[in-house]
């Protein structure tokens, strides 16, 4: 019991894996309609804003992963 | 309007964000082994993990969007909810109020009051909050599937079962814990999934300059881009209030109201590890508080510019012949999203329409299990009978608010009592409170019949105003007012009229003897002393940097 009570791992560390899994999903999709001009008609399409804001989640995700990889809290 | 169309990464992004919740309820429930644990998470958490949580608490999808909106019908006025209306709130929490909510050892904000005064100013209390959090956790759950339904096209028994179900299997896992893990998820969310939305505007727009200079071109008598240069009067700015009205109602009543007295947003600061944390808490999350404007305000400022250039095809949706404002965020995320950004701004949303549901829940569950339950229904329940009722009353409260999605949905009008039922229930909570904690001599029938008639004088004053019984101008002491300023002064009247009537009453009745108030009191209660504490470890010192931004921002937007 108590060694399970200290192996839990911090909200960060959660925070970073959805803000990676997100922006990988967010990235593949800005790679995949980087030239389908139907799919991302949208008001400055070419600025690809799924490319570099999947990109920054991608950065920050592995941020906190890295950071918090082996931190546990009691 | 059209529905905006998901694509395949959009569901996938909102897959991922249910994924985690769920998998954190289950992940987290091997850790929620006893009634401390499921109502106060424990108390072990950092200042950083439950000051997230106190921000986010409070920052659900629907002020989101409703803030967004009031900036585009209201202009920068709105930033005073922001700054002046929650930080010096927010500061006094941490630094004078902590001490005896935290020392105290209580469970609820209801519990101070029973121990400061008597067990029925608690139930009192109690019964109110647990109303009020019913009530607007339904109304949430109505607005949700609004939203959803208004612009993606969802079914709405589909889109409010779903989410309450979610909120029902999380927080009954693994209670205040679960419920503090998603706020600070959804803080993550909103800003990744919103932010962009003001970046992308700028670039579209020029600069923020440019921004502010097209709204004062399109408003050239009423100010919609200053904070006090046009507070004289109430028809220099589109809020339509004097700074009297912001001072006293905002900044004064309701803002101290909600900040330290809701317990929604205090039982966040509750579950900190030690007082240093917990004062901490309402310190650190005002710095976050400060930024939510360059979401909120700056997208409302954008949906002005853009919708007043014929140029940009940008117009908010139409309720028949009114102006839909809250639309003006859900538009602005279809005008720039490309497919799975589209999906990350729609799960923002569902995050801060879901995690203010499990708010709003996991402080009802707590208030109805010891504030009304133990006190009132069973006196002897055991620690482990009440975490059965803590769970129990999850789902009730859960099953509560889906009947009163529904009772919105057939009376929509109930949205404009939101703010409303903050003033009849938290301003004269504020003055109750606030003597209770700093006057020694205030006796325990006095704050029960002055809470009481500062309850009850407020919403006499709603209904009153709202049936044309009393001209509205005799409490918005002005001609011209609009709701906003309408419900600022009459919070300001509640607390007045509840901090006289217990003040008067005191010198009638009995007080409670000095050796039962130790702790609770000021000046029966030990000073903090952060003697010996470096000083960048100090409160204080987050405090006056707080407080010291805070004024670079009201002079800078003066």
């Amino acid at each position: 019991m108590e060694q399970e009570q200290k192996q839990m791992k911090p909200i960060w560390y959660f925070v970073g894996l959805m803000l990676s899994a997100m922006g990988a999903v967010i990235l593949i999709s800005g790679i995949v309609n980087y030239s389908d001009t139907e799919v991302a008609k949208t008001v400055l399409s070419e600025l690809h804003p799924a490319l570099w804001w999947g990109a920054v989640m991608i950065v920050a995700g592995l941020i906190f992963l890295l950071a918090n990889r082996k931190t546990t809290v009691e | 309007m059209q529905s905006i169309q998901l694509a395949f990464s959009d569901w996938l992004i909102i897959a991922i964000y249910f994924g985690i919740v769920l998998g954190l309820g289950f992940y987290l429930k091997r850790y929620t082994k006893n009634e401390n644990d499921f109502f106060l998470a424990g108390r072990k958490n950092s200042s950083w993990v439950a000051g997230l949580a106190f921000l986010s608490a409070n920052l659900g999808a629907l002020e989101l969007l409703g803030m967004t909106g009031n900036t585009f019908k209201y202009g920068m006025y709105v930033a005073h909810f922001y700054w002046i209306g929650a930080i010096p709130a927010m500061i006094f929490l941490g630094l004078y109020m902590m001490p005896f909510y935290y020392s105290a050892k209580i469970k609820s904000v209801p519990g101070y009051l029973k121990l400061r005064f008597d067990e029925k100013t608690r139930v009192l209390n109690g019964i109110a909050f647990g109303v009020m959090t019913l009530l607007v956790s339904g109304i949430n759950l109505y607005a949700m599937a609004l939203v959803l339904h208004t612009f993606l096209g969802w079914d709405w028994n589909v889109s409010m079962w779903i989410s309450a179900a979610t909120v029902a299997a999380y927080v009954t896992l693994s209670g205040l814990l679960s419920a503090i893990f998603t706020e600070i998820i959804q803080f993550f969310l909103i800003w990744f999934g919103l932010f962009l939305v003001s970046i992308l505007g700028i670039v579209e727009i020029g600069s923020v300059n440019e921004i502010f200079q097209r709204v004062d071109e399109l408003y050239k008598t009423v100010s919609y881009t200053t904070l006090w240069s046009s507070s004289s009067d109430p028809s220099l700015n589109g809020m339509v209030i004097t700074w009297g009205g912001i001072v006293l109602g905002l900044g004064f009543v309701l803002s101290f109201g909600y900040w330290t007295t809701d317990f929604l947003v205090v039982q966040r600061a509750f579950s900190a590890k030690d007082l240093r944390a917990a004062r901490m808490t309402p310190i650190l999350a005002s710095f976050f508080k400060m930024a939510v404007p360059f979401i909120v305000i700056l997208t409302g400022l954008i949906a002005i510019v853009l919708a007043n250039d014929p140029k940009s095809g940008f117009a908010l949706a139409q309720d028949g012949s009114q102006v839909n404002y809250d639309s003006a965020l859900p538009l602005l995320i279809a005008r720039y999203y490309p497919p799975g950004l589209v999906g990350l701004g729609v799960t923002a949303l569902l995050a801060g329409f879901m995690a203010g549901q499990a708010g709003n829940i996991s402080a009802f569950n707590t208030v109805w299990t010891y504030d009304i339950y133990q006190s009132v229904i069973n006196k002897k329940a055991s620690d482990a009978h009440l975490l059965w009722m803590g769970r129990a009353a999850t789902v009730v409260g859960i099953l509560i608010s889906l009947v009163t999605a529904y009772w919105a949905k057939s009376f929509p009008s109930i949205m404009d009592y939101m703010q409303a039922i903050f003033s009849w229930v938290n301003a004269p909570l504020f003055a109750t409170m606030l003597l209770g904690m700093f006057v020694r001599w205030i006796t325990p029938n006095a704050a029960f019949w002055g809470l009481l008639a500062g309850m009850g004088s407020s919403f006499t004053l709603f209904l009153a105003v709202k049936f044309s019984w009393i001209e509205g101008s005799l409490i918005t002491l002005s001609s011209a007012a609009s709701d906003q300023a309408a419900n600022f002064w009459r919070a300001w009247w509640a607390w007045l009229i509840c901090f006289v009537v217990t003040i008067v009453l005191s010198f009638f009745t009995k007080r409670k003897p000095d050796e039962e108030l130790v702790g609770l009191v000021k000046g029966l209660t030990p000073e903090v002393s952060t003697a010996g504490v470096a000083w960048h470890r100090r409160p204080g010192f987050y405090a006056i940097l707080s407080i010291i931004v805070l004024i670079a921002l009201n002079v800078y937007f003066w």
